[in-house]
C-alpha cells in the first residue's frame, strides 16, 4: 500500500508543478503584465491589448508547452516500455526527422509563405510517411529490433534530405529560416496551431495511454507477454501510430524538441517502482513540467535574443543524461 | 479429457523445416516431459502451441482450433514459462508474480483479494515469499527462475508449458519443482515441460515424449521411452539404469561408441 501511496503522491506533486509552471508560462513575458491583471484579462471579454497578448500570444504558447511536453514524456515512456530499451525516445521511429523534413520542404518551396498552415500540414504528412515506412519494414509480427533499425534508416534518410534542402536553398534567408525552425520553439504560435495539433495529440494520447497493462506484461519479454493474452500486433499498432499522431503533431507546430522524451521517463522510472504502466501518467506530467519550465527559462535568460527551446532542452538535457550514466556506472561497479 | 492435441504439426523456421508432422495429445492429469537433444525442436513445439510461430497442421486446445481463439482466451487455458529469464525493469518480485493475473483482469481493474490469494499461493509454492519485496533483476539466476515460474503458476491455467524449468535450479528446488508439477497433474491439470535432465524426467514425469530432429521418436511412460538403445541412437550416450523406491533411475555415463549408435 505504501507503494501505491507514494505513486499517488508523486502524481499529485507533478500535477501541482505542471499547474504552477503553466500559470508561470502565462504570466512571464516581455509585456510585464501583473499576475492578477493577466488572469482577469484572460477571462474577461475586453478587447484591450492585455487581453490580446494573453489570449493570442501567451495562452497558445502555454497550452502548446503543456501539450508537447506531455506528448514527449508519454511517448518516451511508451517507447521505452515497448522496446524494453531505456535509450528509446520519440525521435527513434524517424517521426521527428520526417516531420522536420516535411516542414523544411514547405519552407524551401515557399509554400509556408503562401499559406500559413502549409508548414504544420507538410510536417504531419512527413510523420505519416515515416510511420507507414517503419510499419511496412517491421511487419506486423512485432519485432522491436526491426522497428529500431527501420527508424534509424528513415531518420538518416530524412536527415540527408533536409541537408539537401539546406544545400540547395535558393537564398540565405530561407536557409536561416529552416535552421531556426529546426531548433524547436514555441514562440509566436497561435490558437490555430493549438487547434491543428490538439485533435491528433488527443488521439495519440488515448492510443498510448491504453497500453499500460500490455507494457507491464512486456517486462517479461514479448513471447511471455503474448502468452499472457497480450495481442502484440495491437500493441505495435497502438505504440507506433499513437506516437506518430502526437509526436508528429508536436513536431509540426514546434519543431523537434530533443531529450525530453529520453530523459524524463529515465528520471521518473525509479520513483514509480519501475512499473511501465505507472510511468505513463507520471512521465506525461513530467514532460509537461520540463517543457513549460524550459519555455519560461528561454524568456527569462535572453528575452531579446529569442533563445530556442530545443537548444535549451538539449543543453540542459545532455549533461544531465551524462550524470545519469555516471550514476548508473557507479552502481554497477 | 484431452486438453491439447496436435495432428500433423509442421513448422519451418527461416526456410528450414524444424518440426515434421507431429501428432500427439495431452490429457488432463498428465505431467509430460519433452526430451531430446539440443536443436531437436522442443522449444519450437512449445512456441507453436502458444501461437507464437506459424505452423501447418492442426492444434486443438480443449477441442477448439488454437488459431481460432484469441490471445486472451488462450491465456486463460495455457501458461508459458519461457526459456529466457527476461525481466526488463527493476520491479519487485511480487509485481512480477502479479503479472500472471493480468489475463484474468478486466481492463484497468485492480487485483481482487482472490487474485492476491492466488499470487501468494504461487509465491509460497515456489519458495520466493522470503524475497517478495526484493528487486527481481537483482536476484540470482535460480531465484529469478523460481520467480518466473511463480508468475506462470499465478496464471492458474489448466495447462502449463515450461521450457527448461529446472535449468539453473539447485537440486532441492529442482526436486521441489518436479514434485509441484506432479501435484498439479494429480489435481487434474497438465504440465508439459522440456527437460535435459534425464534422471529428473525418468523419476517424476508420468509420460515422456522424445523428439529428435523434429520428429517424435518415442512417446510413452519413462520406462519404455528411456532405454539403452534410444539413448544411444538419439543422444549418443551410454547410461546407467537402475531402480529406487519403484522409480526408474537413469544416469548418462559416457559418450557411446559411434560405431554402435543406432544399432
Amino acid at each position: 500500500m505504501t507503494v501505491n501511496l507514494r505513486y499517488r503522491l508523486l502524481v499529485a506533486l507533478l500535477a501541482a508543478a505542471t499547474l504552477v509552471l503553466f500559470l508561470l508560462s502565462l504570466t512571464v513575458g516581455p509585456a510585464g503584465i501583473a499576475f492578477g491583471d493577466s488572469m482577469v484579462a484572460l477571462f474577461s471579454g475586453k478587447a484591450d491589448a492585455v487581453t490580446l497578448i494573453m489570449r493570442d500570444i501567451r495562452l497558445p504558447r502555454a497550452l502548446l508547452g503543456l501539450m508537447i511536453g506531455a506528448t514527449l514524456g508519454l511517448s518516451g515512456a511508451v517507447l521505452q516500455g515497448y522496446l524494453r530499451n531505456p535509450l528509446a525516445e520519440p525521435g527513434l521511429l524517424g517521426i521527428s526527422a520526417t516531420a522536420s523534413l516535411g516542414a523544411v520542404l514547405a519552407i524551401y518551396t515557399g509554400l509556408s509563405a503562401a499559406f500559413a498552415l502549409a508548414l504544420p500540414l507538410a510536417a504531419l504528412a512527413g510523420a505519416v510517411l515515416a510511420v507507414v515506412v517503419v510499419q511496412a519494414m517491421a511487419g506486423t509480427r512485432g519485432n522491436s529490433l526491426l522497428i529500431i533499425l527501420a527508424g534509424i534508416a528513415v531518420t538518416s534518410f530524412a536527415g540527408a534530405m533536409t541537408s539537401l534542402a539546406l544545400n540547395l536553398s535558393p537564398n540565405p534567408f530561407a536557409a536561416l529560416e529552416i535552421m531556426f525552425w529546426m531548433l524547436g520553439s514555441l514562440t509566436d504560435r497561435s490558437m490555430t496551431h493549438v487547434w491543428l495539433a490538439g485533435p491528433f495529440m488527443v488521439v495519440g494520447w488515448v492510443m498510448l495511454g491504453s497500453l499500460g497493462r500490455s507494457l507491464d506484461a512486456l517486462t517479461l519479454g514479448s513471447e511471455t507477454a503474448a502468452s499472457m493474452g497480450i495481442d502484440m500486433r495491437r500493441v505495435q499498432f497502438l505504440a507506433v501510430f499513437g506516437t506518430a499522431a502526437c509526436v508528429g503533431a508536436g513536431t509540426a507546430v514546434s519543431g523537434a524538441i530533443g531529450f525530453v522524451g529520453l530523459v524524463v521517463p529515465h528520471i521518473l522510472r525509479p520513483l514509480v517502482g519501475s512499473r511501465p504502466s505507472r510511468l505513463l501518467l507520471a512521465s506525461a506530467l513530467g514532460g509537461a513540467c520540463v517543457v513549460l519550465a524550459a519555455d519560461v527559462l528561454v524568456r527569462l535568460i535572453a528575452p531579446e535574443r529569442d533563445l530556442k527551446l530545443g537548444v535549451l532542452t538539449a543543453i540542459v538535457g545532455a549533461p544531465f543524461f551524462l550524470w545519469l550514466v555516471f550514476r548508473a556506472r557507479r552502481r554497477l561497479t | 479429457m484431452t486438453l491439447l492435441s496436435s495432428t500433423g504439426l509442421s513448422v519451418s523456421l527461416g526456410g528450414k523445416q524444424v518440426l515434421h508432422d507431429l501428432t500427439f495429445s495431452v490429457a488432463a492429469g498428465e505431467f509430460v516431459g519433452l526430451i531430446g537433444p539440443n536443436g531437436a525442436g522442443k522449444s519450437t513445439l512449445l512456441r507453436s502451441v502458444l501461437g507464437l510461430l506459424p505452423f501447418a497442421g492442426t492444434i486443438l486446445l480443449d477441442g477448439k482450433s488454437a488459431t481460432a481463439i484469441g490471445a486472451r482466451q488462450r491465456a486463460g487455458k495455457i501458461a508459458y514459462l519461457a526459456q529466457e529469464r527476461e525481466i526488463a525493469w527493476d520491479v519487485p518480485v511480487e509485481a512480477v508474480v502479479a503479472l500472471g493475473r493480468s489475463p484474468h483482469l478486466p481492463s484497468f481493474a485492480a487485483l481482487t483479494d482472490a487474485d492476491r490469494a492466488v499470487i501468494d499461493e504461487a509465491m509460497r509454492r515456489m519458495d520466493v515469499e522470503a524475497f517478495s519485496h526484493r528487486i527481481a533483476t537483482e536476484l540470482s539466476g535460480g531465484e529469478k527462475a523460481r520467480v518466473l515460474t511463480a508468475r506462470a503458476l499465478a496464471q492458474d491455467t489448466p495447462l502449463l508449458l515450461a521450457d527448461e524449468p529446472t535449468a539453473g535450479l539447485d537440486p532441492s528446488h529442482q526436486i521441489a519443482l518436479m514434485r509441484l508439477f506432479g501435484n498439479l497433474a494429480r489435481d487434474g491439470r497438465s504440465v508439459v515441460a522440456s527437460l535435459h535432465d534425464l534422471g529428473l524426467a525418468a523419476r517424476w514425469c508420468s509420460r515422456l515424449i522424445l523428439i529428435d530432429r523434429g520428429r517424435i521418436v518415442a512417446d510413452g511412460p519413462p520406462e519404455t521411452v528411456l532405454t539403452q538403445e534410444t539413448l544411444r541412437a538419439v543422444y549418443g550416450v551410454e547410461a546407467f539404469f537402475g531402480d529406487a523406491d519403484g522409480a526408474r533411475i537413469v544416469h548418462p555415463l559416457d559418450l557411446a561408441d559411434p560405431g554402435s549408435a543406432g544399432s
